[in-house]
């Protein structure tokens, strides 16, 4: 009855959680499909100590019942070793398999996109193309594509959980991994190695596209960002430029070249300000402006001197960056 | 063991057999088991070294910096290693009763220690000039662990000084009580090979390549 | 206290006298501070880890308030962060060990038919320098200074340029200072095991809870030092500007994480190890039988220690090692259950053959094995590479450890704290709050815990001060956090069941169970001297066998009473043959001091004090050489010419 539960919660009750359970892609569903193995397993062996369990309680209390002095070590022994052994050499077997098919990556072919770990945010770039945006990355439907990793700082981990099991990011070192989609969709990552003060901000989406709009997006990530179209968001790019922003941000097309923060060429369609720390809408846009450090404490954004006035044209002019 | 037992428990038949060797004592045990945890702890330095030096790839040293040279940390090896030879002696020697041999025995380990470490220095004295403790990993490994065997031949020294000491005292030590003597002998041979492995490891290994 | 009256017919009135004024200490504030009887100093461990344990779990009742709700702001990120490194830490290092230390310490003289440690000046020591240590830990929380990296301390997120201010220095200079009372407590232990065992104790019939004590410190030998590796490079790293972790010098950032879990996997078994030796302690007490397939049990605990050391690469699946290594640190993962199943079904089998007698300590030990059951089964999933690099770092590996924690080391503490208390105290606990309070945790327990599998698996990252509503973790977390208030209900109950004890409990006759160690046969609490007549053991379960306990009466022997000094016996290591009578050592405050001189040397080095850590160091050498100076008995006095 519990396992049933269990198995029900597992598979009804996520919720439109990035489950793990509810794989869209080939590295997460052979993951998913070793853990229904494993559950079922647990639920027989579980059920066995249960049993024996229960059989004690019930029937070993009775003040009449005698004390056995017998040594049974070949029931332990069978039971306890000899059971579990081949149970866990057959497991062992189909873990090394699909051990091995998550190994098996992309053809030399593939896309690669870079992704450095920053405390607390995620930059993206593609090879060969020349341009970054951040904590987002697209990856075209039914194609396997390479993912290079590595860190700014600290160590940080790369987890999609229902595209791809988790890869570290080890300073000083690179580590590949691959993603792979069936279905169209956007797939929360986020990080899962301890990083620091903000570790809890450090979330991404995948978007899974057709291939055509996966090109579309590789066109967009290699061109200048949209100029301003109003007077407000011209105000906006001004106060941009002139501020304290293109110290430590760029905006491809228009000079500022910082690399602190996130390249914000395309930040008007983000899904969200902070590395999924809040929704990307202007309300919040501008408080982070003014102070980030309310909305996300901690990370390396310091509070800026906007004048009020400014800040509703910056805001106007982040927003038109599509 | 006590002073301040009174004069009917020193005198009894147990305490007759005080020390006595039938079998092991708890003090050997204890030191033993001292012993194994302290190898383990030179042992994982060693293991550091090498994963740093292997997961570097490249030359070794590194950033340029010139192999250690041998002539100096032979010396020392000559100086260090036969310096347990006198402790036996020495530990022999009192479980006879004698305790000049125990007297010179250590005093002999004392200076070869003492050389030991003046070597120690000099060899510093030259290495500081190339490079230090943060130059790099290198540097840091070679400084910490030589440093750190260094502090335990000065511990070991220390041992060996307070038992000289000691041993100066009439019916400190005597054919029926030197179990001090035998675990402070025990630790200094532990000193003297891992000094071996340490030749081996920062000495010898480089040129293995 | 205890009423034993004459009824030792072993020992004269003359001898007890005589056993009474060598052994007991007088009440006073100085014998307060020096005093070396196991009893006491075992009773301190279990108070004081007690307290680390109330502390910890107040902080991680805190961190499950904040994670009630998506989005709570009760706590900032820094305060978490601290709170949940602080939480891991005291818990694996300030809590379960030493607790278990604490029993052994209590216990392990008792159960061989010993009069003390084979150390009682350095047992003292050890404990001086544990409470030192956990005041030292936790004394940085109040000030915001506490460690925040996590219980395994990640570089390069613990170097000084990712996390300055004394955070890290505490953690490392904290679990160094420790370190030293764990390793001599370990020697201690198996020093005293090996060599002051009653006569007639041969290996074969030592105890199983000595044997898994044995058999930990046997690991914390091996395994601590690579832990004191690590936190000294990190410290230097951090101080004095070394490049061990540093990969721009050619240092290397997983050296930290294989040196920390070379450590760090031997200790988890090193606090179940203990655990499952109460289990199989309180067992035969309950069933009216002995444990079956002693000698496959004891194997089982050689057999654990030893692989225990290859597996440590398990923690690092997600960092990208080569498959080989990999599908070797599986199999060996793999491999390490099945001495598990060996004990479990050992266990199954003793219950299944004996007679249940369901009191409390017996309720806790079946709590035991269905927690502990579920929590091996996750382990043994994640020995799967494949599988492990998608829940690893989730809240799926915080139900793991938990389950295995608290299955394997919660509820057999608590079992022992009811099956021991008679002994420990002197006086019965009260049956029906005990088991108010084991349904309470139990239930608590699981509704805690088994949630973080789901969530986990739904993708819910761990060490995480908040999260956002989105992803619909938030109702699974509310489930956790009302089960965490209904288990510290449960263990609230638990300490009014002690303290309700000690003030008003039933006094406790010698052996309220029938328990079969040598415990048993003597009062409760024990005298100082703990046996007026050393035992002469002729079986596996002395207090259950006539000829052991009539040693100890009618039998007895003055070779074995040994009321002329402050003695007890030495015997030979394998077959506990009788070797020798030893003087053991009176009370002292020089362990105090010692351990003093080490608080200033580490408070020192955390303040860079430099000068003042030289003179610390100086006084440590000092009182050591003091402590160690022979005695001065000339060979007249030993009967013999020089
Ligand atoms: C008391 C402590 C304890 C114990 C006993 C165990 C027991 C085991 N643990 Fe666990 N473990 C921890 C404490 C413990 N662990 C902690 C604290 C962490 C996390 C650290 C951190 O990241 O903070 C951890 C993490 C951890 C990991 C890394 C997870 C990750 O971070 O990704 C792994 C991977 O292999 C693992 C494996 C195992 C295995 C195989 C066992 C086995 O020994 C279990 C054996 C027992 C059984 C299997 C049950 C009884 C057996 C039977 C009834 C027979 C039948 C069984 C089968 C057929 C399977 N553990
Ligand atoms: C022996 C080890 C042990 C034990 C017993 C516990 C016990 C508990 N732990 Fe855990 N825990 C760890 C070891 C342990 N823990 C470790 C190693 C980590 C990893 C840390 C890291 O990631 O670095 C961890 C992490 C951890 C997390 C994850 C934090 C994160 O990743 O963000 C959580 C979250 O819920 C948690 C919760 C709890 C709770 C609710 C208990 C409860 O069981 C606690 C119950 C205890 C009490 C409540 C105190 C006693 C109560 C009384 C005496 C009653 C009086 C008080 C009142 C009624 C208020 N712990
Ligand atoms: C000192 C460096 C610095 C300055 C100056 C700075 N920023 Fe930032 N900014 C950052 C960093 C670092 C982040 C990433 C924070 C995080 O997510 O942890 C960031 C994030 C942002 C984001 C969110 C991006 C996203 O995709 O989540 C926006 C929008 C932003 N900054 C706008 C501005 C504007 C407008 C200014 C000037 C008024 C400014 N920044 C000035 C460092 C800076
Ligand atoms: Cu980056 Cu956690
Ligand atoms: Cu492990």
């Amino acid at each position: 009855m519990v396992a049933l539960g269990t198995g029900l919660a597992l598979t009804g009750c996520a919720g439109g959680a990035p489950s793990a359970l509810d794989p869209a892609g080939a590295g997460a569903a052979r993951v998913a499909n070793l853990w229904w193995l494993l559950f079922w397993i647990s639920v027989a062996v579980f059920a066995e100590v249960m049993a024996l369990l229960t059989w004690a309680l019930v029937f070993r209390r009775k003040r009449r019942v005698r004390v056995r002095h017998g040594q049974p070590l070949r029931f332990v022994v069978v039971a306890g070793a000899g059971i579990p052994l081949v149970i866990l050499v057959a497991v062992y077997a189909v873990g090394l398999r699909d051990l091995a098919a998550l190994g098996d990556g992309p053809g030399p072919d593939a896309p690669t996109i870079e992704v450095t770990g920053h405390k607390w945010w995620w930059e993206v770039r593609v090879q060969g193309v020349d341009g970054a945006t951040a904590n987002e990355l697209h990856i075209p439907v039914g194609e396997k594509v390479r993912v290079r990793l590595r860190t700014a700082d600290v160590l940080h981990s790369f987890w999609v959980p229902q595209l791809m099991p988790k890869t570290d990011l080890i300073a000083g070192e690179t580590r590949e991994t691959w993603l792979h989609a069936e279905r169209a969709g956007s797939y929360r990552g986020q990080c899962a190695e301890y990083c620091g003060t903000q570790h809890a901000h450090m979330a991404f989406l995948v978007v899974a596209e057709p291939r055509p709009d996966f090109d579309a997006w590789l066109a967009r990530l290699g061109t200048p960002a949209r100029p301003p179209q109003t007077d407000a968001q011209r105000r906006g790019q001004q106060a941009f430029l002139q501020g304290s922003c293109a110290g430590c941000h760029a905006i491809r097309g228009t000079g500022a070249d910082g690399r602190i923060g996130p390249d914000l060429s395309d930040v008007g369609s983000r899904w969200s300000i902070g590395a999924g720390a809040v929704p990307n809408d202007g309300g919040h846009l501008g408080g982070w402006i003014a102070n980030s450090q309310t909305v996300k404490p901690g990370n390396y954004m310091p509070p800026q001197q906007v004048g009020a006035g400014q800040l509703p044209d910056l805001i106007a002019y982040l927003q038109s960056l599509k | 063991m006590n002073a301040r037992g009174g004069i009917a428990a020193a005198t009894s038949t147990e305490a007759l057999t005080t020390e006595q060797p039938v079998g092991r004592s708890a003090g050997w045990w204890g030191m033993v088991m001292f012993v194994a945890t302290e190898a383990t702890l030179f042992a994982c330095l060693i293991g550091s070294y090498f994963y740093l030096r292997f997961q570097h790839g490249g030359p070794w040293p590194p950033d340029g910096l010139t192999a250690p040279t041998l002539a100096r940390p032979l010396l020392m090896t000559a100086v260090l290693l036969p310096s347990s030879l006198p402790v036996v002696w020495a530990e022999r020697g009192i479980r006879r009763g004698q305790r000049w041999r125990l007297r010179t025995g250590l005093a002999v380990t004392l200076v070869l220690g003492v050389t030991f470490l003046i070597l120690v220095a000099t060899e510093y004295a030259e290495k500081l000039r190339e490079f230090t403790i943060t130059t790099n990993a290198y540097g840091s490994l070679f400084y910490v662990i030589t440093g750190f065997h260094g502090f335990h031949v000065l511990v070991g020294l220390t041992m060996i000084s307070w038992l000289l000491v000691a041993s100066l005292r009439r019916g400190t030590f005597g054919a029926h009580r030197h179990d001090r003597v035998r675990n402070a002998a025990i630790y200094w041979h532990f000193v003297d090979v891992v000094w071996a492995a340490i030749l081996f490891t920062i000495y010898l290994s480089p040129r293995l390549s | 206290m205890s009423t034993t009256a004459a009824s030792t017919p072993g020992a004269s009135r003359e001898d007890l006298a005589r056993l009474e004024e060598r052994w007991a200490e007088r009440p006073s504030l100085r014998s307060w501070f020096s005093t070396v009887d196991h009893k006491r100093i075992g009773r301190r461990y279990l108070v004081t880890a007690a307290l680390f344990f109330v502390l910890a779990g107040l902080s991680a009742l805190a961190m499950r308030t904040q994670l009630a709700r998506p989005e709570s702001r009760l706590l900032s990120p820094q305060e978490y962060n601290q709170l949940f490194t602080m939480h891991g830490t005291a818990m694996i290092f300030l809590f379960a060990t030493p607790m278990l230390f604490g029993f052994g310490n209590f216990l392990v003289p008792l159960m061989i038919g010993s009069r003390d440690m084979a150390f009682p000046k350095l047992n003292a020591f050890g404990y001086w320098v544990f409470l030192f240590a956990g005041l030292f830990m936790w004394a940085s929380l109040p000030f915001g200074a506490a460690p925040n990296g996590g219980w395994f301390a990640y570089v390069p997120l613990t170097e000084e340029r990712n996390t300055p201010g004394l955070h890290m220095d505490v953690y490392t200079l904290g679990l160094l200072f420790l370190g030293i009372a764990t390793t001599a407590a370990s020697i201690n232990f198996i020093v005293t095991s090996l060599k002051l065992r009653a006569p007639g104790m041969s290996l074969n019939r030592v105890p199983l809870f000595v044997w898994a004590i044995v058999a930990t410190a046997f690991m914390v030998i091996f395994a601590l030092p690579a832990l004191n590796v690590d936190n000294a490079m990190l410290f230097l790293d951090r101080r004095f500007g070394t490049h061990f972790f540093d990969p721009e010098h050619g240092g290397n950032v997983l050296l930290w994480q294989h040196l920390f879990w070379i450590f760090g996997h031997p200790d988890v078994y090193i606090i179940v190890m203990p655990a499952l030796g109460i289990v199989s302690a309180v067992l035969p007490a309950f069933t009216r039988r002995g444990v079956v397939g002693y000698a496959l049990v004891v194997f089982a605990m050689a057999s654990i220690a030893i692989i225990s050391f290859g597996v440590w690469v398990h923690h690092m699946f997600a960092t990208g090692l080569p498959p080989l290594s990999y599908g070797f640190f599986s199999a060996a993962s793999t491999i390490i259950t099945i001495p598990s199943g060996i004990q479990i079904f050992a266990w199954l089998a003793t219950m299944l053959l004996g007679r249940l007698v369901l009191k409390v300590p017996l309720l806790f030990v079946i709590g035991f094995i269905v927690t502990f059951v579920l929590g091996g089964f996750t382990g043994a999933m994640f020995a799967l590479t494949a599988f492990d690099q998608q829940v690893t770092d989730s809240y799926f590996v915080v139900a793991h450890f938990h389950y295995v924690l608290i299955g394997g080391a919660l509820f057999p503490i608590l079992a022992a704290v009811y099956y021991w208390l008679p002994k420990i105290t002197g006086r019965m606990y009260h049956e029906k709050l005990g088991r108010w309070a084991f349904w309470l945790f139990f239930t608590g327990m699981h509704l805690t815990f088994f949630p973080m599998h789901l969530y986990g698996l739904f993708g819910m990252p761990r060490r995480v001060y908040t999260y956002p509503d989105e992803p619909g973790w938030g109702g699974w977390n509310l489930v956790s956090t009302a089960g965490s208030y209904l288990l510290a209900i449960g263990l609230l109950l638990v300490l009014i069941g002690v303290i309700h004890a000690v003030r008003r409990g039933r006094p406790a006759p010698p052996d309220p169970w029938g328990g079969d160690s040598l415990e048993w046969s003597t009062d409760s609490p024990p005298k100082p001297y703990n046996f007026p007549v050393l035992p002469q053991v002729h079986s596996l379960h002395p207090t259950w066998d006539d000829a052991s306990r009539t040693s100890m009466t009618e039998g007895a022997t003055d070779d074995r009473i040994l009321a002329r000094g402050r003695q007890t016996l030495v015997t030979s290591e394998l077959d506990g043959r009788r070797e020798r009578t030893v003087e053991m050592p009176e009370a002292s405050l020089q362990p105090l001091l010692l351990a003093l001189a080490l608080l200033v040397f580490f408070t020192a080095l955390l303040f860079a004090w430099y000068p003042v850590a030289v003179g610390a160091a100086l006084v440590v050498a000092s009182t050591i050489a003091v402590w160690l100076w022979p005695p001065r008995r000339p060979d007249q006095e030993l009967g013999v010419s020089a």
